[in-house]
């Protein structure tokens, strides 16, 4: 795959600046407010033109909100997300409309996400009719040529989803996703529910239709391995913040945040004999009641009085040659 | 080795509206002593329910053990009384789900299910089995175990689920564990910890089978391997040798497919097209379809598990004798 970070033409794709997503819990007759689960806290990236950027972490960590927030299905609390240069932040529901059309989501489980009383048809349409863009007679043309470039049968577009395979299925969510012709997409653990075989040519199609049509990712996994094929640069996500972003590569190989190194080593690969797996204690805290400081600190086993105080900054190390690579970690310095 | 449990040309249908649905078609294995076998394969491979099957726990109706026999010390499992299986299951061989929440009762405490399934086994008082119970939650590395007794597991955290259901099970002793997917349900982080679990369970000698579709989870946890493909065993083999250098077209494709930790990017080399519907299977090698080798021959007869060198097996016609070790795996070259 060429690397085409560089083409970077006129900014930024996406830019998200102290993005928070709260959500707050109700308890009582009045329904009074007691609190918020801090879901995403903080958060701040980019895309760029022709990126894809991995977002990886655990179970609760915030980065399927932090997906949703940025196609609008949360209501961030504060920040901005800017698109192509357009601030879409509390933005009027005319121009939010038209920014929605150019980003698109893939959801993970290809069962619950397509309307099962649709056919093939009407689901990869549906989009496009709904924007005015395609008349009904032009449907079928428009279906067959979807259908065919994510690798299905054109004939099979009068089929319901129920008559598709799993990794069939979530082409048609592909499809779906490519009709209004968006050039960012927001891949939530999109193939994550499917077997390896069939996961891997999901992954193939993505690769492919990024480059035919120079899309951009956010690509969102809990799958390491997969995360590494598949992005450009990769953003660490633990307890509602980022931990660790840089390219693939050093974020992958010269991990700087003590979470990153932990994640990685937890992940069991076929023939290489484990060097010292570092088992992180305990689970991870509510993000309702996260931690002081940093926020890993009470797992992590480098943690010292300064960690429990002071909430560490996204940034490189003070020395970098590699300005790109950044970690939140107070002591990244004397750990590397 | 010591045969612990073996399992006899196996095959379970389910009689489902469109017709009669192979699950497991004559699968045979057998687990040693104290040894860890992994069973992997891709979702509806027939793994599970052949797992399932062996202490018959499958639905039934739909489900129908249809052949086979069940080997575990003097008795045929599949035949003996259900009294006599009640009591094998759970002390002989413990279970570990996906899903902990489908073992566990929702609607009561952690230390009371313990105390139930320790009392079920044996004649400990209400007091010393919960004690016994409380005993191995700590044990699993649950740090306020007596409190965890006394809670739902509702309140309990998926990774704190399944080292409940884990204690409940290797409290009552078994030589045999068949673990399906205990982990995939975890993030990775948890599951390093699961896996250090099962690895302290290993050291007192207590014999494993791990159903999984990870190979990664396979290679770190497994001395032998067993995959499956449409209901069958495609091929069995130690550890190093699945890995190393597969005899079976399908095992090789599988390992390809993968994406390295270790990078490498462009396509990767995906297995064409999809499982063949286990209601109409082919009249050849189920895998004739997608595999890149297939002949004239694999279309239209079924190969045997051929017996290779090294005890290992693989049902594919290029490792038939005489062609066996002709094709080197390019798996090798992979890193």
């Amino acid at each position: 795959m060429p690397n085409d970070t560089q083409h970077t033409s006129g900014g930024p794709l996406l830019e998200v600046r102290n993005l928070r997503t709260w959500f707050p819990i109700r308890r009582g007759v009045f329904t009074r407010t007691i609190g918020h689960v801090k879901a995403v806290d903080d958060v701040t990236l980019r895309v760029a033109r022709g990126e894809t950027l991995g977002l990886v972490g655990e179970s609760g960590c915030g980065k399927t909100t932090l997906g949703r927030t940025l196609v609008g299905l949360e209501r961030a609390r504060a920040g901005t997300i800017r698109f192509a240069g357009e601030e879409i932040t509390g933005a009027r529901s005319d121009t939010l409309r038209a920014v929605r059309r150019r980003m698109q989501m893939v959801f993970q489980d290809p069962f619950e996400s397509l309307n099962p009383r649709m056919t093939a048809m009407d689901i990869v349409t549906e989009g496009k009719r709904q924007a005015g863009l395609l008349a009904r007679s032009d449907c079928e043309q428009e279906a067959r040529a979807l259908m065919n470039e994510v690798g299905l049968d054109a004939n099979a577009i009068f089929r319901y989803p129920h008559e598709f395979s799993g990794g069939q299925r979530q082409r048609i969510s592909v499809a779906r996703a490519l009709s209004v012709q968006p050039e960012f997409i927001i891949c939530d653990e999109a193939v994550s529910a499917l077997d390896v075989s069939i996961q891997a040519q999901i992954i193939n199609l993505l690769m492919d239709l990024k480059a035919q049509r120079g899309l951009s990712y956010l690509f969102i996994s809990h799958d390491l391995s997969v995360v590494r094929h598949i992005s450009d640069r990769i953003a660490v996500m633990y307890l509602g913040r980022l931990v660790e972003l840089g390219s693939a590569e050093s974020v992958m190989e010269r991990p700087l945040h003590p979470y990153t190194r932990a994640l990685i080593s937890a992940v069991p690969i076929p023939r290489v004999e484990k060097k010292q797996r570092i088992v992180l204690e305990g689970d991870v805290p509510s993000p309702s009641n996260p931690p002081p400081g940093c926020r890993f600190h009470t797992r992590c086993p480098h943690a010292v009085d300064a960690c429990r105080q002071t909430v560490p900054e996204l940034e490189p190390l003070a020395d970098a040659t590699d300005d790109t690579h950044l970690a939140a970690c107070l002591r990244k310095r004397e750990l590397r | 080795m010591d045969e612990l449990l073996t399992i006899e040309n196996l095959t379970v249908a389910f009689d489902t509206d469109e017709g009669v649905l192979t699950a497991v078609d004559d699968v045979s294995l057998s687990i040693g002593k104290g040894e860890s076998v992994g069973l992997v394969g891709e979702s509806g491979c027939g793994k599970s329910v052949t797992a399932l099957s062996t202490l018959r726990l499958i639905p039934s109706p739909p489900g129908r053990i249809v052949s086979g026999r069940a080997r575990y010390g003097a008795e045929d499992l599949l035949s003996v009384p259900i009294e006599r299986l009640r009591a094998v299951r759970g002390a002989g061989i413990g279970m570990i789900f996906q899903e902990p929440m489908t073992a566990l009762s929702p609607l009561h405490r952690v230390g009371k299910q313990l105390v139930e399934a320790l009392r079920l086994h044996g004649r400990p008082s209400e007091a010393e089995a919960w004690a016994t119970g409380a005993d191995w939650l700590a044990k699993m590395g649950i740090a306020d175990a007596a409190e965890v007794m006394y809670a739902y597991p509702f309140q309990l955290s998926g990774g704190m689920r399944q080292r409940v259901m884990i204690a409940m099970t290797l409290m009552l002793g078994p030589d045999l564990i068949i673990a399906d997917e205990p982990t995939t349900a975890l993030d990775v982080t948890i599951q390093a910890q699961i896996f250090e679990l099962i690895a302290q369970m290993r050291a007192r000698e207590t014999a494993l089978l791990l159903i999984t579709h990870d190979m990664g989870v396979i290679w770190e946890m497994c001395e032998r391997v067993i995959v499956m493909y449409a209901s069958r065993i495609v091929e069995q083999g130690t550890r190093e040798q699945i890995f190393e250098d597969p005899k079976h077209p399908y095992t090789e494709a599988l390992l390809l497919s993968m994406p390295a930790l270790a990078g490498g990017k462009g396509r990767l080399p995906a297995i064409k097209g999809q499982v063949p519907s286990p209601l109409e299977y082919p009249a050849g090698c189920r895998f004739a379809d997608r595999c890149k080798h297939a002949f004239e021959r694999c279309r239209t007869e079924q190969p045997p598990l051929y017996a290779l060198a090294g005890g290992r097996r693989s049902a594919c016609f290029l490792a038939e004798a005489g062609a066996a070790g002709s094709r080197k795996s390019e798996v090798g070259n992979r890193k």
